[in-house]
């Protein structure tokens, strides 16, 4: 069997990937995905302990992550269509009205 | 090298790649395509691991309903290809040794020989399925209940976010 600690390398080197794209990329949409990325890299983890201890738990979680995750995706999509239309601009510098 | 193990590392590879290509992709659509691939991966590693409705749910949801919401918007939008803007000077030089001590810290971190956690998987959970399942309407009743509510209040709030040029 494949030992946990390569799950777990794994799942860190997608959040820390998953945290670059949040900081480094300019459009609205892929940040956003981005987050989506690093959702993902947390359900690995929580998989993979969850195999690893023989408890269901985790799967459990796993499952009120991806509801969280849809409902963010709804919502969020929606403020970005809004974002769209005031601004006629995805890049997130145009989006600067808390910006000191 | 065990065939498991094998597998194991052309998935996470793919991955790995994928999650690469999410961040070098200058194109929103690209982007999108590429985290698909990073979440069919991660199915093929849940099914790895034994977590059959995991794996199944993340497809139905993830790739299936949340990436097309997403490919949908990019399309309707008409996102164009990223515009570059100038990072700070700061951000140049120290960007991306902080992301990978990052990476580092949480690997470091997570896989720390704990005497708690076991180094090796075990064999797959019998009928986790079904666990899951009576798990979820016994010790996590409320908790599921409350998600009906969390999705009821985020069709309202995408409902109110749409509607609201016409007054």
């Amino acid at each position: 069997m494949v030992p946990t600690q390569y799950y777990l390398v794994l799942s860190a080197i997608l959040f820390g990937l998953g945290a670059v794209a949040f900081v480094f990329k300019r459009n609205i949409i892929t940040i956003f995905m981005s987050i989506e990325l690093m959702l993902n890299a947390v359900n690995l983890a929580f998989v993979a302990f969850s195999q690893a201890f023989g408890k269901v738990e985790g799967q459990v979680f796993v499952l009120f992550v991806i509801v969280v995750a849809a409902a963010e995706a709804a919502v969020g999509l929606g403020i970005i269509i809004l974002i769209q239309r005031n601004r006629q601009s995805l890049n997130i510098e145009k989006v600067n009205l808390l910006k000191l | 090298m065990s065939p498991v193990l094998l597998i194991f590392f052309v998935l996470a590879g793919l991955a790995v790649l994928g999650a690469l290509s999410l961040v070098l992709q200058k194109h929103p659509i690209h982007s999108a395509l590429s985290l698909i691939v990073v979440m069919v991966c991660l199915a093929g590693l849940y099914l790895l691991m034994g977590a059959e409705f995991v794996a199944a749910v993340q497809i139905i949801v993830y790739g299936g309903a949340i990436m097309v919401l997403f490919i949908f918007v990019i399309m309707l939008l008409n996102a164009g290809a990223e515009e570059r803007t100038d990072f700070s000077k700061l951000a140049k030089i120290a960007g991306l040794p902080l992301a990978l001590a990052l990476t580092a810290s949480i690997a470091a971190a997570v896989v720390k020989p704990d005497p708690g956690v076991p180094a090796v998987t075990q064999v797959v959970i019998p009928n986790a399925t079904e666990k899951i399942s009576s798990m979820l309407f016994n010790e996590f009743v409320y908790p599921f209940e409350l998600t009906s509510f969390l999705i009821l209040v985020a069709i309202l709030g995408a409902l109110v976010l749409a509607q609201r040029e016409k007054k």
